[in-house]
């Protein structure tokens, strides 16, 4: 053993590194984590703001005033929602519809809150690109998109493409019968 | 160049001084004014100074803007009309800043199709094509948060719309979206933001600019018979010839530009632009400005909405692979029967593209959007490749020269510095 080390002095040294590997290593993976750590401040500052979280507390909507058919649009976080309240035809027909021939396939009673049947609370804006479709249009009681032609039913169900997916609900809760608080579900704030 | 005398020596004791320390007479010198360019050069080959004269336009008229505009959502669309109305010729600096983008997508676009047309993103000259590329890409970026500005209605949408787009892309799709936002829609963060991106591009633009010079001035132009400078004869000097075409071309297209100013000052844009920015009605009929139409049909064409996104994204890239799909040795269409034809049917199919991102995307339209992408695909993909193998390529002159005064002429001429044509350059 002690032979082969003495024979090979030259090949032996690099296996333990040189003092200069190590200051090579070390400051690249200085550098590396420096530019991360400077890199972060300036995409997180792009992020929503504090003020602007701020602003999109949950929002109470009185449905007192909406009448039978009538579609009313609120504003929460920026977003369009729509709050409708169905008529009495309108929730037949859509219980008649077979779940299975949807595009995206949602049972009527997925789609509003247990007991409240009659409200329905829909983001405003086309899931194809973010147009805002045209209420008490189209084939299917619903609403229908003037930009790419998607249509939509009484309950926001997505019945002609290009729209990819039903018009998502917000999160909310009813406080009482007739009023909602959008943002919370359940008691617990949105994220 | 230095064997025929052309290099640059500064005269005087100050000018000697100056060039030791700093070179940059010397290298203006040597790259706009001694540089050899070929003596056949077209128009086709203006539109370059074009480009850079209305980067220039651009950029000034914006910074003169951004000193009445006000980028926020309650106050954008007041401060575009308040220069409109109040600042003194605002309504000047407003049309030329908005027909000054349209001006420089038509100078653009005459440009990349010279560049297909007469091969000149082939071999030497890849890198210098690709950073054409990466500017157009800039460009489009610019054009649009530009466009979002004013705060009107088509900018909300057009925002809307396009940023949807990105959130198409999986994984991290909504975060970039969010951080384009910097809320949950939409709205003042944006508008604030994208205002300081829009001031910010057009410098990138412009570093990209020096590069692609700068590479234009290593492998030299091409020329409308593709065949490099192969002695003196074949060039001129940069200056006077190139720089006087340049500018008497500028001039020109400079008619354009102020005729639509003058005349037609919205005719390219949308009416529905001057209607302020409402969230909760969309217009009847959302189009992007004229210049983004072809990719905005063939992000339609498809039926999926991350399908048409890589689509409409790789249509763009695509062209940086041109160098790679041409198979063809001979660079300019003038020698290629076959390749030219399919080249201009590839110029009609951009121009349908256009046409259709303009129409309602039903029925008809759809379809014929979809074979129009299938093709434009299709042209780099199947028909550059194969052509370039199977075309035989018409003779090609033996120089430039050749090109210009027939074969076999002997030509006295005012080539290269060793002429009379060039004593202007000599003397200083």
């Amino acid at each position: 053993m002690a032979n082969t080390t003495a024979a090979a002095p030259a090949g032996a040294a690099p296996q333990e590194g040189t003092r200069r590997d190590f200051l090579f290593l070390a400051t690249g993976a200085g550098l590396a984590v420096g530019a991360g750590a400077v890199a972060w401040p300036f995409v997180a500052s792009m992020a929503p703001d504090a003020a602007t979280i701020a602003a999109g507390a949950p929002l109470e909507v009185d449905l007192s005033p909406i009448t039978d058919g009538q579609i009313v649009n609120v504003f929460w976080r920026g977003k369009l929602i729509f709050v409708r309240k169905l008529t009495e035809k309108e929730i037949t027909d859509m219980k008649a519809v077979p779940v299975g021939q949807l595009i995206d396939p949602a049972a009527a009673d997925t789609r509003v809150k247990k007991g409240h049947e009659q409200w329905l609370v829909v983001y405003g804006n086309c899931t194809h690109l973010g147009c805002v479709p045209i209420g008490h249009s189209g084939n299917f009681e619903g609403w229908s998109c003037p930009c790419h032609g998607s249509q939509f039913d009484a309950l926001g169900r997505v019945r002609r493409g290009p729209a990819p997916i039903n018009l998502p609900i917000p999160p909310y809760a009813f406080q009482s019968d007739t009023k909602i608080r959008i943002g919370e579900e359940g008691g617990k704030a949105a994220a | 160049m230095s064997a025929h005398g052309n290099t640059y020596v500064p005269r005087s004791r100050l000018a000697k001084w100056f060039e030791s320390r700093l070179p940059i007479v010397g290298l203006v010198h040597s790259s706009f004014v001694a540089f050899p360019v070929p003596r056949n050069l077209t128009y086709f080959w203006t539109f370059g100074a074009i480009l850079i004269a209305f980067l220039g336009i651009q950029i000034i008229t914006g910074v003169w803007l951004a000193m009445h505009y006000e980028p926020s959502a309650k106050g954008a669309f007041d401060s575009v009309e308040h220069i409109m109305r109040d600042v003194n010729y605002g309504w000047l600096l407003r049309y030329a800043h908005a027909n000054g983008a349209s001006m420089f997508f038509v100078a653009v676009y005459v440009h990349i199709f010279r560049n297909l047309y007469y091969g000149s993103y082939k071999a030497p000259r890849e890198v210098l094509y690709i950073l054409g590329v990466v500017i157009y890409l800039l460009m489009m970026a610019t054009a649009f948060l530009g466009y979002t500005l004013p705060w009107g209605q088509m900018s909300y949408w057009g925002a809307t719309v396009i940023t949807n787009i990105l959130a198409a892309i999986p994984v991290v799709g909504d975060t970039i979206q969010s951080l384009l936002w910097g809320g949950y829609s939409v709205g003042n963060p944006t508008v604030n933001r994208f205002f300081s991106l829009h001031f910010l591009l057009p410098w990138m633009i412009a570093g990209v600019v020096v590069l692609h010079v700068w590479a234009l001035h290593v492998t030299g132009q091409n020329n409308p018979t593709g065949i490099p400078i192969k002695s003196s004869k074949d060039a001129v000097p940069f200056t006077p010839y190139a720089t006087i075409k340049d500018v008497f071309a500028v001039v020109v297209f400079m008619i354009l530009f102020a005729w639509f100013i003058f005349y037609q000052p919205n005719y390219l844009g949308h009416a529905d632009n001057y209607v302020p920015a409402n969230p909760a009605v969309t217009p009847a009929h959302i189009v992007p400005e004229w210049y983004f139409l072809p990719f905005y049909a063939i992000l339609r064409a498809v039926p999926s909405k991350l399908g048409g996104v890589i689509l409409m994204f790789s249509a763009v890239l695509i062209l940086a692979l041109a160098p790679w799909l041409d198979t063809s040795r001979v660079r300019s269409c003038n020698y290629r029967p076959i390749y030219r034809q399919f080249f201009w049917v590839f110029v009609a199919v951009c121009v349908i593209l256009g046409w259709l991102g303009a129409k309602p995307p039903e029925g008809g339209y759809v379809i014929a959007s979809q074979i129009c992408t299938a093709y434009y695909f299709a042209h780099f993909l199947v028909v550059m490749p194969l052509v370039g193998l199977f075309e035989t390529p018409t003779p090609l002159p033996g120089s430039i020269l050749e090109s210009v005064t027939g074969p076999g002429k002997q030509v006295g001429g005012s080539g290269m510095p060793a002429g009379a044509a060039a004593a202007p350059t000599t003397k200083g």
